[in-house]
């Protein structure tokens, strides 16, 4: 039976493993993310993989509102798994993705969330090879919830981490922060902020190639997602055991970011991104990094934002546009707009 | 009480209300506590209302005081 | 941005931290403080105790209405919550803020309370109007920059004969709460502040001549500032001067948004639909008259607390808090043996601690390598 794309929504019967949800997977899953693996109509996909070492990673994706400028729910959840497999250093090479669908989920969302993952996923050479579906029942789900998880392949000879970060390396941010979580702020249907904001939301893989070539001896990357750049470098100098000092000055905004937050009493630091990189590196590679970076249409703004520094207590401390100083503190939960 | 941030009126709307620009980004607010507002003129914006008119007058005068290099 | 990215110049900053270091007389302390938690977060957010001579120290105020705000109004505004059929709306500031037995409004809303957050008071109306089956209360906080936008949602909802929105008020007054700062010290005869760095958004509403008194009766010099650090700086300045001079006049350093009267239009509304209360209880400060605002009678079906049970508590904060020497400058965060031990931001027991402007939430989360480098000092001399 035909499935009512355009006006249709989702029913209880399509998470049932019946018929009703092999019509869905047929006429609305498969059209999109085909290929050979998901042709074959298995539970699972048998992969080859070179003989390398293999980097997994997941991530679920819960985001409102569904679409936003930018991007969408589907783009965002292959962006960014996608981009957790390349801070390794990894080449992406297959990806997963199973989706809790909320009984009454218009179809035609559902598509076109579907074929935004599909495009995301072919741009990045990345297929989704195997996946699954469940209902649950409405007033139980947010209208649909992603989970995707990536595997890549990464040199023996690379490995990124943390604890390679040395006194005196230099940290570099690929580009604009903020943008991504204003832009979802400014979409909500209680804000009403009209501007040019678009979510950052972009597959890394490629940039990331391209720093490695250039500088072997790279330390470590991260995306700085939730909990914005701030979170991330506590993260890194809490696994690294040392210490940051900034310079704002150095550490792109875009001006609509900036007079947004503001209007809602945020700092940009706080704010999540999804497609931005941070990266860590040794003192002498750092311009030709940058260099490199620039030359790159994702990392266009890129910025040598700091250095490393010792630091027993894993401060990260930011060097204001004054010269005065003060601390980017790991706050415990995600910022909420303020009044005073 | 204290987050208010200058903002440029654009457009006024009928109800009291008007479309005010900050760097590109447009929002709603309420012109309800302000009067004889232009578009052009700049506002104090606090929790959706304009609290005041900004004299771009005075602006000038307190960042030529800053860069003052009197003796005390 | 225009009006802010000029007021923001490094330059401008370096000669203004040039000009209080000259005119700082090397003989003797300023002890300067803000009172508005706006100033802090600059103060901190700009690194601006760096740029000032050793003898220029700040000390920070109450913070905000937040912090000042006493746990059973907090537990109030929860019980409201937790009602049936209700939906209450918050600014985001108050959605963590603890009330007693660790209960919040963001808590309540896991437990099933429908809690929204507002950005502005017209928010809440249309809310009230979306919602007519629903009894929409509005936790409206806040100092006189903020009571304005509350009265116009009165004058809206009175318009419209809507029946289902109500304000929960918790209002309250700048003037006496600087004088709740200042009299102790003069009680005690002792000189804690040399200057104040006064309200800045609260004047554009007041006007800067409700000061005139107070800088008179305590002989304390008050400068009406901006909100961008070049405003502060130049503020910092002009009450150096003053000092200097032993005058204690109000100065208008914010100049471009403040008169002397202020918005009339705004106090006219505030009077039309508010009263005094007789007293108010402020966290820290203590129990203070004329010092909050209250619904008028005439409008008591917009009240939430003449609409609704509202379980009465006493208010228990840790007796160890140091929070009421903090407010008032007469000790810093690190003075009191509860800062980060267990007193933190995530952990709050105190109002200094509650907002992330209050001085002690400001020193923990911008300062902290001063402090810790100093805990660990004096944990050697132990």
């Amino acid at each position: 039976m035909a499935l009512d794309l355009k006006n249709g929504c989702i029913e209880m019967a399509h998470g049932s493993g019946g018929r009703a949800m092999s019509e869905l997977i047929d006429q609305l899953f498969l059209p999109a993310f085909d290929n050979e693996f998901l042709q074959q109509k298995n539970d699972q996909a048998l992969l080859t993989l070179p003989g390398y070492r293999i980097v997994m990673a997941t991530d679920s994706h819960v985001v409102s509102p569904l679409f936003f400028p930018g991007g969408d729910i589907g783009s965002l959840s292959v962006h960014g798994t996608i981009n957790d497999v390349a801070m390794s250093g990894a080449k992406p090479l297959y990806l997963s993705a199973s989706f809790i669908l909320e009984e009454g989920f218009p179809l035609s969302d559902l598509q076109r969330i579907v074929r935004s993952m599909a495009k995301a996923a072919s741009e990045c050479q990345t297929p989704i090879v195997t996946g699954d579906t469940k209902v649950v029942e409405k007033g139980h789900g947010d209208g649909i919830y992603i989970n995707t998880t990536g595997i890549g392949v990464v040199p023996n000879e690379l490995t990124l981490c943390p604890q390679n970060i040395q006194v005196g390396d230099k940290v570099l941010i690929s580009g604009s922060i903020g943008d991504h979580g204003t832009t979802i702020l400014s979409a909500r249907q209680d804000m009403d902020f009209a501007s040019e904001l678009a979510s950052d939301s972009q597959a890394l893989h490629d940039l990331v190639e391209i720093m490695v070539a250039t500088c072997p001896t790279i330390r470590c990357m991260r995306d700085p997602t939730r909990g914005g750049l701030a979170a991330t470098l506590n993260e890194l100098s809490q696994s690294a055991h040392i210490g940051m000092l900034l310079d704002e000055v150095h550490i792109p905004v875009k001006p609509s970011v900036a007079a947004t937050s503001e209007l809602l009493g945020l700092d940009p630091m706080y704010i999540a991104n999804e497609g931005k990189l941070v990266a860590v590196c040794p003192a002498d590679q750092a311009e030709l990094l940058l260099t490199q970076m620039r030359l790159h249409p994702k990392g266009l703004d890129a910025a040598i934002i700091g250095e490393v520094i010792e630091d027993s207590n894993n401060f990260i401390q930011l060097r204001t546009a004054f010269g005065g100083k003060r601390v980017v503190d790991w706050r415990y939960a995600d910022p909420l707009p303020r009044i005073c | 009480m204290c987050l208010a941030v200058p903002v440029k009126v654009e457009q006024l709307l009928e109800h009291d209300q008007a479309i005010v620009e900050l760097s590109g980004v447009k929002t709603t607010i309420s012109l309800a506590l302000v009067e004889d507002i232009q578009i052009g003129d700049y506002v104090i914006l606090h929790v959706g209302y304009a609290l005041n008119k900004l004299d771009p007058e005075e602006a000038e005068a307190t960042l030529k005081l800053f860069a003052l290099n009197d003796t005390p | 941005m225009k009006y802010i990215s000029e007021f923001r110049d490094g330059e401008l900053a370096k000669n203004l931290s040039k000009k209080i270091a000259l005119a700082a007389n090397t003989n003797r302390e300023y002890r300067l403080m803000e009172f508005c938690g706006g100033h802090t977060h600059t103060i901190f957010r700009y690194g601006i105790p760096d740029l000032l001579p050793a003898n220029v120290r700040m000390l920070h105020g109450p913070g905000c209405p937040v912090c000042v705000l006493p746990m059973k109004r907090i537990d109030a505004a929860i019980e409201l919550a937790l009602r049936p059929n209700t939906i209450l709306c918050s600014y985001g500031d108050m959605l963590r803020v603890p009330g007693t037995e660790k209960m919040s409004l963001l808590k309540a809303k896991s437990q099933g309370a429908d809690v929204r957050m507002i950005y502005s008071p017209a928010d809440c109306l249309k809310i009230a109007q979306d919602e007519p089956g629903k009894q929409v209360i509005f936790f409206a906080v806040g100092f006189e920059t903020t009571t304005p936008p509350t009265a116009v949602i009165i004058e809206q909802a009175l318009q419209l004969k809507l029946k289902n929105l109500f304000i929960f008020c918790n209002h309250v007054l700048t003037p006496p709460a600087i004088t709740g700062i200042l009299e102790p010290a003069k009680q005690a005869n002792k000189k804690v502040l040399d200057g104040l760095i006064g309200p800045g958004h609260v004047s554009v509403v007041t006007g800067s001549a409700p000061y005139d008194v107070i800088a008179e009766k305590y002989q304390v010099p008050i400068t009406i500032s901006g909100f961008e650090p070049l405003d502060i700086l130049q503020s910092i300045l002009l009450l150096v001067k003053q000092i200097n001079q032993g005058s204690y006049l109000v100065e208008n350093q914010y100049t471009r948004a403040v008169s002397a009267e202020g918005n009339m239009k705004a106090q006219t509304l505030m009077s039309e639909y508010f009263e005094l209360r007789d007293k108010f209880e402020w966290r820290g400060l203590g129990e203070m008259p004329l010092s909050a605002i209250q619904i008028k009678p005439a409008f008591k079906h917009l009240d939430a607390e003449r609409c609704f049970p509202i379980t009465q508590k006493t208010s228990t904060d840790n007796k160890a808090c140091e929070c009421p020497a903090v407010l008032t400058g007469q000790k810093k965060p690190t003075e009191c043996k509860l800062f980060n031990n267990p007193c933190t931001p995530e952990n709050p027991l105190g109002s200094c601690m509650v907002s992330s402007e209050g001085a002690c939430a400001a020193y923990y989360t911008y300062r902290r390598s001063d402090f810790i480098s100093s805990d660990i000092t004096s944990h050697k001399e132990h």
